[in-house]
């Protein structure tokens, strides 16, 4: 049995490297479309460039050999995680990346943790209320979150919250100055955190709760099911023990097959509050036009969704015993 | 004739997507009809900046003293064309590459079912976001950065109903009698594959827009056009004062989408009505 899990594991992660692969392709490709190479943007910098001289950095960036050439050669690079410098910051992507990549992990898991958590919470109660006003209240406002643009949902939440209320900060990750302590710093971030993870959850807990309330009812209609209600147990202990863990399964596959989703609208959602992640340095490369940072940022995200993936993978296992990972 | 009747009264019976038709066609009206009653340019600057709803302008200026009633009726019209025509490219592409994989199997579905996986596994935003960077912001760009990550779920379930469609007795037949495959897959599977095909695309129409709308509200937007996700753009700096700025497109956005959303469950109750009871 472990090492079945074993061999899962190494199989999944040799799977992985043509889809890494197909990824640095894609980026090569996205780059090689842009009008204008990195020759013609650091010429373009520097002012009063000859074309000599653009000829002369496009041979020394051997931009000038031939397409396959410097395929490979870009690929090379990749492998070892060097995704070019970012011409506007001086910084090499790879770093830049690096800096924010935590603050949208931070972001992303707590927003998944709270949809799941009320997404969950919310589909169980409907479920187990088919029919009533609470079922159909769920529903409604299910249909009116899918139409709300989260961005949107962000600025609106910020005019009620932070600024008629003044409850919660407005954008940023943490005060200056305010926090001294370890404690009072973690306390400062989640403050600040609450907002974007709520607007950015909001979405995602609209949908599992609708599909949470489907899988529960078709689990409620099996066996074994009326077996437990037959030998006289609770419809509480029903409910949250013998058919959340059955039910919970089409919730974990979707949320691992929305996690490039995910990504995409935290982008959003980092911008409308300030948040220090990758969203935002995607909107910093737009401004500047730093279209190397832009396609670091493609190329590192798409990795993390794929690694995401493989790790739901390995979730869904331990939650489904009858996936003998053969 | 007669399967018209039964498709509306079909349609008929769910409340809610007749009341999704009837936002979806004003707004639609609003946006093609509108600049004939209301004719100011969106661009112009008509007064102070800032005003709020109620005064000369109906729903106020916005921080550059431009007509907000004007950029909501521009911007309609950018939106439902984009949505519309994203929606309907990404359908075609989906279409194609879902039922050449669905009905001839084997190596072809391979491919085109990996690279079909394979963009549903990159973030389809980032992706718009940088395609929209490279090939500069105009509609026609943007309508095709939309189309490109969207195809990916119509693909699979164009290719999930030919694949149970290519071995049935009637496609069996034809085969017999000597049917091109293009006949048989245009004439005989597709218009049975067709109806989820059609309830996916409408309600990637919604999709479409919201996608457009987050694209603008980055600055991605086209320079030449007003659109809503742009306008909550130029809002934000002035949230604290003029929160209804922001507040005003972006509700327009969730008519939009819901009126589109409920449209498409209608049409799947029409369409579709042995999955109704889901």
């Amino acid at each position: 049995m472990r090492g079945g899990t074993v061999r899962f594991v190494l199989r999944r992660l040799a799977q992985l490297v043509p889809v890494v692969l197909a990824i640095a392709a894609l980026n090569f490709a996205l780059a090689k479309m842009a009008p204008g190479d990195a020759a013609d943007i650091l010429a373009g910098q520097m002012g009063h460039a000859t074309l000599e001289f653009t000829q002369q950095l496009r041979r020394e960036f051997g931009l000038d050999l031939p397409i396959v050439e410097q395929f490979l050669a870009y690929m090379g690079r990749t492998a070892r995680l060097d995704l070019g410098v970012s011409v506007i910051q001086q910084q090499p992507v790879i770093e830049l990346i690096a800096d924010r990549l935590p603050a949208t992990l931070l972001l992303m898991v707590t927003a998944l943790v709270l949809a799941i958590a009320t997404g969950v919470a919310l589909g169980v109660a409907a479920a187990r209320r088919q029919g009533t006003w609470i079922d159909n209240l769920i529903s409604v406002s299910a249909l009116l979150v899918y139409a709300t643009p989260a961005f949107w949902l962000g600025l609106m939440l910020i005019v009620f919250f932070s600024i008629r209320l003044d409850l919660l900060p407005s954008g940023g990750m943490m005060q200056i100055g305010v926090a001294q302590t370890a404690v009072g710093k973690v306390l400062d971030v989640a403050r600040h955190l609450i907002l974007p993870a709520a607007t950015l959850g909001l979405f995602y807990a609209a949908v599992y709760a609708r599909l949470m309330r489907a899988s529960m009812l078709e689990v409620y209609g099996l066996d074994f099911i009326t077996t437990a209600r037959a030998k006289g147990l609770s419809e509480g202990v029903i409910a949250w023990t013998h058919a959340l863990r059955n039910a919970l399964l089409p919730v974990v596959t979707l949320a691992g097959m929305q996690v490039g989703h995910l990504l995409g609208g935290s982008v959003l959602i980092e911008t409308v509050f300030g948040w220090p992640g990758l969203g935002r340095l995607v909107f910093d490369a737009l401004v500047q036009r730093d279209l190397n940072l832009l396609l670091g940022i493609l190329f590192v995200s798409s990795v993390v969704v794929v690694l995401v993936n493989l790790v739901v993978d390995l979730i869904y296992g331990l939650l489904d015993p009858r996936i003998t990972h053969k | 004739m007669n399967a018209l009747r039964v498709f509306w009264r079909r349609f008929r019976n769910n409340r809610a997507a007749v009341g999704g038709l009837v936002a979806l066609v004003a707004v639609v009206a609003l946006s093609v009809a509108g600049p004939m009653f209301y004719p100011v340019d969106p661009f112009d600057m008509v007064g102070q900046p800032s005003v709020p709803p109620g005064g000369e302008q109906i729903l106020g200026t916005d921080v550059a003293g431009r007509d907000l009633l004007a950029g909501l009726i521009h911007g309609g019209r950018v939106s439902l064309l984009i949505g519309f025509m994203a929606s309907l490219a990404a359908t075609l592409v989906g279409l194609v590459l879902g039922a050449v994989a669905g009905y001839y199997g084997g190596r072809v579905d391979d491919v085109i079912m990996r690279t079909t996986e394979f963009f549903l596994t990159i973030p389809s935003f980032v992706l718009a976001v940088v395609l929209v960077a490279i090939f500069s912001p105009t509609i026609l760009h943007i309508t095709a950065a939309i189309a490109v990550v969207s195809w990916p779920s119509v693909a699979r379930l164009a290719r999930a109903e030919f694949l149970a469609h290519r071995d049935r007795e009637y496609v069996q037949g034809c085969r017999a009698i000597g049917m091109p495959d293009r006949e048989i897959i245009l004439l005989q599977i597709l218009p049975n594959a067709l109806p989820p095909v059609i309830v996916v695309s409408s309600l990637m129409v919604a999709t479409a827009i919201l996608t457009e709308s987050g694209l603008s509200f980055l600055g991605l937007g086209d320079p030449n056009q007003v659109s809503w996700g742009y306008m909550i753009g130029v809002a934000r700096s002035v949230l604290r004062t003029a929160w209804w700025m922001a507040a005003i497109p972006g509700a327009m956005i969730v008519v939009t989408v819901l009126a589109i959303n409920l449209v498409g469950e209608g049409l799947n109750d029409a369409l579709n009505p042995r999955l109704k009871q889901r």
